[in-house]
């Protein structure tokens, strides 16, 4: 277990370093650059130069880099212009609402998905199994932020029951920010519920299909027993790690979805600073998103590992 | 795999040399009638056996699945209806107007106009244009090059396959979206360097699941026998593998298709697609939703039920392609 564990940690800082040296390395090579997006197209050559040997932009590539990755070490990911602020102090405040978010509607949509799964798993080829996959068929044929608009005009303009945008967010009473949290979430949780709830239908009819089902309703288990015991626990093992994996996917969800309802998470702010073109939240941002994601597969990995041994030898 | 609602053709199982068998024809009273498959002849064992061409089977396989049919149908008329539909029903796109400002449906604007002043039906035709462009072509690329660096990694094996697993690894665990932001909003965006942003995010998972296909497809009996023959790994890979690919391939490029048109869309909406008067439909929904209140319907609901209707035609014909390859497999 400890071999595996250290093996799974060490391709993960590989891994982060690879994801590191690719986004320093676009930043870097893009048009425009830093220092002109800094000062603006009007700016004398004598200012781009200082900037340029201030910034330390004559430095050889990787000696950049090294240098950036030292200081992200010491938890300096660098000054935004734009918003005269760190971006550790803005990640401080932005990350927290969009892990309120996500994370919200992960669970809401575990929680959904995880039972309707494993009903269409055991109800297989039924109308009602039919029924709920074209359902979920045409949810995932959605944008996002579509359905995000037909829920908005069906919540919000045709009856006034929760609000369309989050722009008082933090500054109203607490009831206030829950209300604005409703629709945000709604739609990011029924994007969701589509890929859980495939992942543990598929699920529930392999592990149905197993040997030690068979043995199980052979020595006389109940039917009960058998579907909640023995597939249930497996089939949420296979769906959990299957949601790790569409971590990377949630978070970009929750780039449109942040923009449309005016949420301000990292998403909405990595969106202004692409507007901005303000490099060193776009670097921190996505640096501090792929991070995050990595960590998730990891842990999706490692819990995967704790509920099936099998994973630890092969 | 079992379908109640029509009869399918009746399994005998095929001796094992009988490669291309797939199916065989249905026997009613022990001789044979006129039906799809009407070819077929009896082995020395006494079965009868199909020696339908295995496409004709495919097709066959196919045309059982009624909505994977209908979404072919509605996939073409989509398709007519942003390419050939222009050139029947013409409009200024290039002009905006401030005159026509959100013009509401009727007399000169069938399906009202938009917030710059333009057909809205004309547009929605431009927009589908780029969007199944988008569509097609991230499908095509992502799916070359996911088959070459798949089977590059599972023909290498080893150090080089870790490494190019790993390489893959750390590109999937890139929220895509920012990435295409931070491209999209760098660059001023051309339809080809958004077909080549997209593709890029859109080949990972398609060359994992050729390498997975094509590991497991080494362990295949004819695999096996070819190496015994002494052929060439390369040979191998590319002439026995790659070939026997093509349906699990075909299911996921279609697939493919679906995801880049919402992608496409998701660009669209965020304000980073093709500039006008070039237009796509997640851009015409966009305008559509700056409006939502203002109860402007015709800049909303038209793109996206297209968008919509177009996704879940491609979704709907993967599963049905999807279908064909899992019972041919079955098959074998």
């Amino acid at each position: 277990m400890t071999g595996y564990f250290i093996r799974r940690l060490l391709q993960s800082v590989i891994v982060t370093i690879l994801v590191s040296i690719v986004v320093f390395l676009l930043l870097h090579s893009l048009p425009g650059g830093l220092v002109r997006a800094q000062l603006g197209p009007r700016a004398t050559a004598l200012a781009v130069h200082n900037l340029t040997v201030q910034e330390g932009l004559t430095k050889p590539l990787p000696v950049q880099y090294l240098i950036w990755a030292w200081h992200v070490v010491q938890g300096n990911l660098g000054y935004s212009y734009k918003m005269n602020q760190s971006v550790s102090s803005l990640l401080r405040e932005y990350v927290p609402r969009t892990l309120l978010l996500v994370g919200s509607a992960m669970l809401l949509a575990l929680a959904v998905a995880v039972p309707m799964g494993l009903w269409q798993g055991r109800r297989r080829n039924h109308v009602d199994d039919h029924v709920l996959t074209g359902t979920m068929m045409a949810l995932y044929s959605m944008p996002s932020f579509f359905l995000g608009v037909i829920l908005i005009v069906l919540l919000n303009i045709q009856v006034h029951a929760f609000p369309s945008s989050a722009t008082t967010y933090g500054q109203v009473s607490a009831g206030q920010d829950v209300a604005e949290l409703v629709l945000p979430v709604l739609t990011l949780c029924l994007g969701n519920i589509t890929y859980f709830s495939r992942y543990m239908r598929s699920a529930t009819i392999d592990n149905l299909l197993e040997d030690y089902v068979r043995t199980a309703r052979a020595k006389g288990v109940s039917q009960r027993r058998v579907i909640y015991r023995h597939v249930l626990r497996n089939s949420i093992a296979s769906t959990v790690t299957m949601v790790g994996l569409t971590f990377p996917y949630i978070i970009s969800g929750s780039l449109v979805i942040e923009a449309l309802f005016n949420y301000p998470g990292v998403g909405l702010l990595f969106w202004n600073a692409a507007q901005d073109r303000d490099y060193p939240i776009l670097l921190g941002v996505i640096l501090v998103v792929t991070v995050a994601t990595i960590l998730g597969n990891f842990f999706a990995d490692l819990a995967y590992a704790v509920i099936d041994p099998r994973v630890r030898y092969a | 795999m079992s379908d109640s609602s029509t009869p399918s053709p009746v399994e005998v199982s095929a001796p094992a040399d009988e490669g291309d068998v797939l199916l065989v024809a249905p026997v009613h009273s022990g001789s044979p009638t006129e039906d799809a498959f009407s070819d077929f002849r009896v082995t020395d064992a006494g079965e009868i056996l199909q020696t339908t061409p295995p496409w004709r089977a495919a097709l066959a396989i196919f045309f059982e699945n009624k909505p994977a049919v209908v979404s072919v149908a509605v996939l073409v008329l989509i398709t007519l209806f942003s390419f050939v539909g222009p050139l029947v029903y013409h409009t200024n796109q290039i002009a905006s107007s401030l005159l026509y400002q959100s013009r509401p449906p009727g007399g000169q604007f069938p399906l009202g106009a938009t917030p710059n002043g333009r057909d809205e039906l004309g547009r929605l035709m431009v927009g589908g244009q780029s969007t199944l462009e988008v569509g097609f072509a991230v499908a095509i690329f992502a799916t070359g090059f996911g088959v070459v660096y798949g089977l590059v990694s599972g023909y290498f094996g080893g150090i080089v396959d870790a490494v190019l697993m790993r390489i893959l690894d750390a590109l999937l665990s890139i929220p895509f979206l920012f990435f295409v932001v931070l491209l999209a909003s760098l660059v001023v965006p051309s339809l080809l360097l958004l077909i080549v942003v997209i593709s890029a995010v859109s080949w990972l998972s398609t060359a994992r699941l050729v390498r997975g296909e094509a590991l497991s497809l080494r362990t295949r009996d004819y695999v096996k026998a070819a190496e015994g023959f002494g052929a060439k790994r390369a040979w191998i890979q590319f002439r026995h593998i790659a070939p026997n690919l093509l349906g699990v391939v075909i299911v996921n490029g279609t697939l493919k298709v679906a995801d880049a048109i919402l992608i496409f869309a998701s660009i669209g909406y965020l304000g980073l697609s093709v500039p006008p008067p070039a237009t796509s439909w997640g851009v015409l929904l966009s305008a559509g939703i700056s409006n939502l209140f203002d109860g402007y319907w015709w800049q909303l609901w038209p793109a996206g039920a297209l968008i919509v209707i177009t996704v879940l035609a491609a979704a709907i014909l993967g599963d049905g392609l999807r279908d064909v390859v899992e019972r041919r497999l079955q098959k074998r």
